[in-house]
C-alpha cells in the first residue's frame, strides 16, 4: 500500500488568486467601463465645475483645485475599488456559496485562501488605479514628475483599506445590516472627512481626528506629496507609511485567523 | 492484513458541552466501500470532517495513511476528494471551469487538468453542459459535478456526505451507478447517509451510528442477519386500532415494533405470518411482506426511525 504522501503545492495563495481573477475576468467590462467612468464624472463635476469656483480665488495651497483633489480621488477610487473586491467574495466564499470550505478542503489552507481573496483584489486595483491616473493624466490634473508615484501611494491605501475590510467581512456572519454600516458609517464619512475635498487643517481639532485614522487621508497626503509641490516632512512621510503598512499587516494577519477559525468547523 | 488507510480510535468531537463524536473505533482499508449509517445528528458528518482534516478533533487518535491530519492536514487532503453535504461550486464560473480550478487548488498543472476534464465530463455526464455557467444547473448535476469536482486529484479516498439527499430517485439512481463505478476501479469510498437503500446499495461495510456512538458495525447482510429476521410484515388496522392489536399479535411474531402508522412483526416467512393471522380471524386494513433492511436493524438498535 502507498505510504508515499503527496508534495503540497507551496503556491496556494496564487491559485486562489488564479480563481478569483478567472471570476473577475466575467465582469472585465464593467470592471473597465466604471474605472473610466468614474474618474471622468467626478472631475468634470467637482474637479471641473467646483473648480472653477474656488480657482478664481486663486485655488487651494497655490495649485488648481483639479491638481488638489486629483491624489485624493485616485486613492479614493483604490480604496472603494479594493474593498468591494474583498468584502462581496468572501460574503459568497462563507455564506452565499460557501465556496471557501470546497477550497478547505483541498490542500490550501484558511490563510493562504484569505491572502489569495487580498491578492486578487489587489490586482483589480492596480487595473483601477492605472486607468484612473491615466484620466487624471489627460486631465491635466498631475504637475510633477514623481506624479506617477501617486499610484503606489493609492494602492497601498487601497491594500490598507481591503486588509482590514476582509477580516470584517470574514468576521460577519449575518450580512443584514453590514452593507449599510460600511457604505454609510465607513466609506461615506472617510470619503468625506479625509481632507479629500479641502485641506484637513481646515476642520475642527476633533474632527480631523477621522482623517488620522483613514487610510484615504494618509495616502492623500502622499499623493499630494508626489503630484504637487505639497510640502511634507519627513518624519509625516515616514508616518503615512507607517500607518498604511501597519493596517495592512494587522488586518492580513487577523484575516487569517478570522478564515481559520471559521473554516475549521 | 496490510496497515489500514483510516485508523480511529477513541475518536472525540465535542463542541462546548454537546458531543457530537463520542469515542468512537473503526478501521478502513484500502478500497473499501465504508459507510456511516444514521440519522440527522448522529455525528456522521462531524467524523467525516475530521478524517476530511478540516476539523481538528478534541481527543482521540486518528491516523490517515499513516499521518496525523492535525499534524499533516494539508498533505493528507491533497489524497482526499470531498463531495460535502452542501454544493459549494463556483456559480459563476462554468462547468468546466469549475474543475479547473479546483485542480489548480491542489497545485495540478493546466496541461494534467485540461487532459483530465473531457474524461470526468464524461463520467459526470455533463459533456453537452461544460461551458454552461453552474447556476443554470439541475441540482443532480450540481451533484454529480461536485464528484467530478472532487476527481479531478485522483484521490485514493473519496469520502460523500449525503451524497444523494434532495436528488429524485432518477437522478439518485444516476449517481449511484456512477459512484460504483468508481467502486469498481478500487477508490476507496467512505459514505455518509440516512438512507437505508443507498447504504446497502454502495457500502461493502458499514457502522450504524447514533448520538455520536458506534451502535453496530458489520457489512448490510451481516447487520440484518444479526439484528433482524429474514422478513417483515407490515400491518395497518387504522391508527385507533393500532395499539390494540398489539397484545393479540406479539405471541405470532418472533418480535414486534410499533410505528405511528404501521405495526411491524418480524418472521422468517412473512407470508406464512399473514395466513396464521388470518387463521386467528384478524384482517388488517393493508397488508405487506418485505425483506428485513437496513431500516429494521436501526430500529432495532435504537427505538428510532432513521427518517423521521
Amino acid at each position: 500500500m502507498s505510504n508515499s504522501i503527496r508534495k503540497v503545492s507551496s503556491f496556494g495563495t496564487l491559485h486562489v488568486a488564479e480563481a478569483r481573477i478567472r471570476n473577475m475576468a466575467k465582469w472585465a467590462f464593467i470592471i473597465l467601463f466604471a474605472a473610466v467612468i468614474n474618474p471622468t464624472l467626478y472631475l468634470v463635476s467637482i474637479g471641473i465645475g467646483v473648480g472653477s469656483l474656488i480657482d478664481a480665488n486663486n485655488g487651494v495651497e497655490g495649485v488648481s483645485y483639479l491638481t488638489f483633489l486629483a491624489p485624493a480621488l485616485l486613492a479614493s477610487a483604490a480604496i472603494q475599488g479594493s474593498s468591494d473586491e474583498v468584502i462581496f467574495p468572501t460574503m459568497a466564499g462563507f455564506k452565499w456559496e460557501r465556496t471557501f470550505f470546497g477550497m478547505r478542503s483541498t490542500p490550501l489552507t484558511a490563510r493562504q485562501i484569505s491572502l489569495g481573496i487580498f491578492l486578487a483584489a489587489m490586482v483589480r486595483t492596480i487595473v483601477s488605479v492605472v486607468i484612473y491616473w491615466i484620466v487624471l493624466y489627460l486631465f491635466g490634473a498631475l504637475e510633477s514628475d514623481t506624479a506617477w508615484l501617486a499610484m503606489p501611494a493609492a494602492l497601498f491605501a487601497g491594500a490598507a483599506m481591503a486588509a482590514v475590510m476582509l477580516a470584517l467581512a470574514a468576521k460577519i456572519e449575518k450580512e443584514d445590516f453590514f452593507f449599510t454600516i460600511v457604505g454609510r458609517f465607513i466609506m461615506i464619512p472617510m470619503f468625506l472627512f479625509s481632507g479629500t475635498f479641502y485641506p484637513l487643517s481646515q476642520m475642527p481639532v476633533f474632527l480631523q481626528f477621522f482623517g488620522w485614522i483613514s487610510p484615504l487621508w494618509h495616502a492623500t497626503e502622499l499623493g499630494r506629496y508626489l503630484t504637487y509641490d505639497y510640502p511634507l516632512p519627513g518624519i509625516q512621510i515616514f508616518i503615512h507609511i507607517a500607518v498604511l503598512a501597519t493596517m495592512m499587516l494587522v488586518g492580513l494577519f487577523l484575516s487569517a485567523r478570522v478564515f481559520d477559525n471559521r473554516l475549521e468547523k | 492484513m496490510s496497515e489500514p488507510l483510516i485508523h480511529a480510535r477513541g475518536l472525540t468531537k465535542t463542541y462546548g458541552d454537546f458531543v457530537a463524536v463520542d469515542g468512537i473505533d473503526f478501521d478502513v482499508a484500502k478500497g473499501e466501500s465504508f459507510g456511516f449509517l444514521g440519522p440527522n445528528g448522529a455525528g456522521k458528518s462531524s467524523t467525516m470532517r475530521i478524517i476530511g482534516a478540516t476539523s481538528v478533533r478534541t481527543s482521540g487518535t486518528l491516523t490517515i495513511l499513516g499521518k496525523d491530519p492535525e499534524v499533516n492536514g494539508p498533505q493528507i487532503r491533497a489524497h482526499l476528494g470531498v463531495v460535502p453535504q452542501q454544493d459549494n461550486l463556483d456559480v459563476e464560473l462554468t462547468v468546466s471551469e469549475n474543475i479547473f480550478i479546483y485542480g489548480r487548488y491542489f497545485g495540478l498543472s493546466s496541461s494534467f487538468i485540461n487532459k483530465k476534464i473531457p474524461e470526468l465530463l464524461e463520467f459526470a455526464q455533463l459533456e453537452e453542459k461544460k461551458d454552461v455557467k453552474v447556476q443554470a444547473l439541475s441540482g443532480g448535476m450540481k451533484r454529480r459535478l461536485t464528484i467530478a469536482r472532487s476527481l479531478v486529484s485522483e484521490p485514493d479516498i473519496l469520502m460523500l456526505d449525503e451524497p444523494t439527499t434532495g436528488l429524485d430517485p432518477q437522478a439518485r439512481h444516476i449517481l449511484w451507478d456512477r459512484l460504483f463505478r468508481l467502486k469498481e476501479q478500487g477508490v476507496t469510498l467512505l459514505i455518509t447517509t440516512h438512507y437505508m437503500d443507498e447504504a446497502e446499495q454502495l457500502c461493502d461495510r458499514l457502522i450504524v451510528m447514533d448520538k455520536g456512538k458506534i451502535m453496530a458495525e458489520n457489512s448490510p447482510a451481516q447487520l440484518i442477519k444479526d439484528y433482524s429476521t429474514k422478513e417483515v410484515l407490515e400491518v395497518r388496522f387504522g391508527s385507533d386500532r393500532n395499539q390494540e392489536m398489539v397484545e393479540v399479535l406479539r405471541p405470532l411474531a418472533e418480535r414486534i415494533e410499533v410505528l405511528p402508522d404501521r405495526i411491524l412483526l418480524y418472521a422468517e416467512d412473512g407470508e406464512q405470518l399473514l395466513e396464521s393471522i388470518a387463521a386467528k380471524g384478524i384482517h388488517p386494513n393493508t397488508s405487506l411482506v418485505r425483506r428485513s433492511s437496513l431500516e429494521d436493524v436501526f430500529l432495532r438498535l435504537t427505538g428510532r426511525t432513521l427518517v423521521e
